[in-house]
């Protein structure tokens, strides 16, 4: 009875995440073109629904049935394969992912989490890293120049930007004393880690606003030289594969911030269920960064480089020394 | 455990067919990609073993890094593939050599593992990573041990990291000549009386540079 | 054993649901969407030129060097995570050996910078 209990609770949760997480894109990109409109003076789309809220949703079914080619040089199976690996990993992270602290329904704990392993900050990483191969993949397979170039770009920028994003969260792990990311929030009860990390937040940020591919690193894209980057032969609903992916890779580094920087689910001073207060923070982040899409200019390649490796490893590497000799 | 020694069975048979499909397949992308889904399996034993570490750092540094270096290196490369066939007759004596080689190892190092390891034996070796019951993670067993109880190791992985990356630089470092790059502290710092002459135009007159600016 | 199925079978399940999501995603588009190829539709887009070439080519070692530094700082990365979980146990002799370690790539580090290997030209 007990263990049944215990399985149809995870499937549950698991059919809530999942169910969430494919229907996601589709506020956010109402969200994404709403806030540019207004940042820009304008009202966006109004005329599908009230205020342009079924707007996504004739996006999706226009995707869904629009034709879906292939490039006669291209590898058919690769160029099949690519945005499924694209997708995949960034939606299998958040199994990783805790949403709150343990509630008590009809007198029975259950934690709103799927899993609470003791290496999910190095499984997340990991995991995440992953979908650089489907976005090589994507422009090798396409076999076009302007999609052999963006996907080449994309992998440098994205390995680039690891490193830093992984000695970043160093210093949290060193707080917590483990990489357990239920364990990281519990750590943080009393004062955020922002306020013992704040170099460690600033160069995750920045990461993480290349690792979603974002301005001011949205280079892959860069619509103006070229093309579009890895999906430039991608159409119908190839291509959005790829946007979805790369919308769920922004909600991932919005909820990882929240989670290693912003006490996850704990507010000292707001009585509001912690689940909630984790959401608001995290649309908060998301927020964030649309509104930097419309406020900053793209860097250059180079520049991108150097702000990878010249500027934000060497700051994370000093926040390491620095964090150590403060806590040892 | 039952159901583990169901998965077990799955990675290991996925793991051995990846495999082949490393040295089987005919396009070289679909190599790199059979090796990351034996990568992937190799992981999932591991984890089955109770090493999640290691199956999070084969993720991280195999799948993450590594295999996408070879799939720079595979793409981007322009190897004529019908050459590589060639060659393949060529060096199979020594390819065969080489696994031989290593599978007279693995015999020796199954059949007389006791006598090989001596006193110290398999159990010693396996003896770091806890039970994964007993609280302890093997992310903190490894922790506690790497840095103290073998730390001189640890330096010495350290120094071949950066033989490693002087290498790297060594071997593939070349700067291409005529480069223009940019400056901002300089472009900042130009002062406009060097960069900008004003000269009166007569109305219906030319202008003529002056000979100082020229 | 049962906290190894409750930690890791929830991956298992996720990874099936997600591609096969996925897979269903990618073969919907065969049944309802439009398919009407054409010559010059399905070659590759060069802003309306005929295609030189083949794609791929040669291409600059940059970007090789840029792969392998990231495999060597991913690797120093791997180090220092149990380091940092296990950082309350280890004491001052283990926090200095993670700086001698960190000491040392540092000196590579500041070689590659003194090489132009991180400038991009």
């Amino acid at each position: 009875m007990e263990t049944l209990f215990a399985i149809s609770v995870m499937v549950i949760k698991m059919a809530v995440v999942i169910g969430v997480l494919l229907a996601l894109p589709l506020p956010l990109t109402w969200m994404e073109r709403k806030i540019a409109a207004h940042i820009q003076q304008r009202l966006g789309p109004m005329r599908v629904g009230w205020h342009g809220l079924l707007q996504p949703l004739a996006d999706a079914l226009k995707l869904m049935v629009k034709e879906d080619h292939i490039p006669e040089k291209a590898d058919r199976l690769l160029f099949t394969m690519a945005p499924i690996i694209a997708l995949v990993p960034p939606f299998v992270v958040f199994v990783a992912i805790p949403f709150g602290d343990t509630v008590t329904i009809f007198g029975t704990p259950v934690t709103l989490y799927l899993t609470d392993m003791n290496v999910a900050l190095l499984f997340i990483l990991g995991v995440a890293g992953i979908e650089v191969v489907g976005l090589i993949l994507a422009g090798w397979a396409s076999n076009s120049k302007y999609a052999l170039l963006g996907s080449l770009r994309t992998c440098a920028q994205l390995i680039s930007y690891e490193i830093p994003m992984g000695f970043a969260v160093i210093g949290v792990i060193m707080l917590a004393g483990s990489m357990s990311l239920v364990d990281i929030v519990n750590a943080q009860s009393g004062w955020w880690n922002i306020v013992y990390q704040p170099v460690g937040f600033f160069v995750f940020f920045v990461a993480a606003l290349a690792e979603a591919q974002r301005i001011p690193f949205d280079l892959p894209e860069a619509e103006g030289d070229l093309g579009a980057g890895f999906h430039t032969e991608y159409s119908g609903m190839r291509f959005a594969f790829f946007m979805i992916s790369e919308y769920i890779i922004m909600v991932l580094m919005s909820v990882l911030m929240v989670i290693l920087f912003f006490g996850g689910w704990h507010a000292s001073l707001i009585p509001l269920p912690g689940s909630l207060i984790f959401l608001l923070k995290v649309c908060f982040l998301i927020w964030v960064f649309m509104w930097f899409r419309f406020t900053f200019p793209r860097y250059r390649y180079d520049q991108l480089m150097s702000i990878g490796w010249k500027v934000l490893l060497p700051l994370s590497l000093a926040n390491i020394l620095i964090s150590g000799m403060f806590f040892a | 455990m039952t159901l583990v020694a169901v998965f077990f069975y799955l990675f290991a048979i996925l793991c051995v067919v990846a495999g082949a499909g490393v040295i089987l397949a005919r396009n070289p992308v679909h190599a790199v990609l059979s090796l990351i889904l034996a990568f992937f399996n190799a992981a999932g034993l591991f984890v089955l073993l109770g090493a999640e570490f290691l199956a999070m750092l084969l993720v991280i540094v195999y799948v993450g890094a590594v295999a996408v270096l070879f799939l720079f290196v595979v793409m981007m490369l322009d190897v004529d593939f019908a050459e590589l066939k060639a060659g393949f007759i060529k060096n199979a004596p020594f390819g065969l050599l080489v696994a031989g080689v290593v599978l007279a190892e693995l015999i020796v190092l199954f059949a007389f593992r006791d006598l090989s390891l001596g006193a110290a034996g398999v159990g010693a070796v396996s003896s770091p990573v806890p039970d994964v019951n007993s609280g302890i993670s093997n992310v903190d067993a490894l922790g506690r041990l790497i840095y103290t109880k073998y730390a001189f190791f640890f330096q010495v992985s350290g120094l071949i990291l950066l033989v490693a990356m002087i290498g790297a630089i060594v071997l593939t470092l070349r700067h291409k000549t005529g480069v223009k790059r940019q400056s901002i502290s300089e472009q900042v710092s130009r002062n406009p009386k060097d960069a900008v002459e004003v000269v009166k135009v007569p109305s219906g007159g030319a202008v003529i540079p002056s000979v100082e600016g020229q | 054993m049962t906290q190894l199925l409750t930690d890791y079978l929830p991956i298992i399940i996720f990874l099936g649901v997600a591609l096969f999501i996925a897979a269903a995603l990618m073969i919907a588009p065969f049944v309802i969407a439009v398919s009407n190829p054409d010559p010059e539709k399905v070659s590759a887009y060069e802003c309306g030129f005929e295609a030189f070439d083949d794609a791929r080519m040669r291409f600059d070692a940059r970007f090789y060097l840029v792969a392998i530094l990231f495999i060597i700082f991913d690797l120093e990365m791997a180090f220092l995570f149990p380091w940092a979980a296990a950082f309350r146990e280890i004491g001052l002799f283990g926090f200095w050996s993670m700086m001698i370690f960190l000491g040392v790539l540092t000196v590579g580090f500041i070689y590659e910078w003194k090489k132009g290997a991180l400038e991009w030209d």
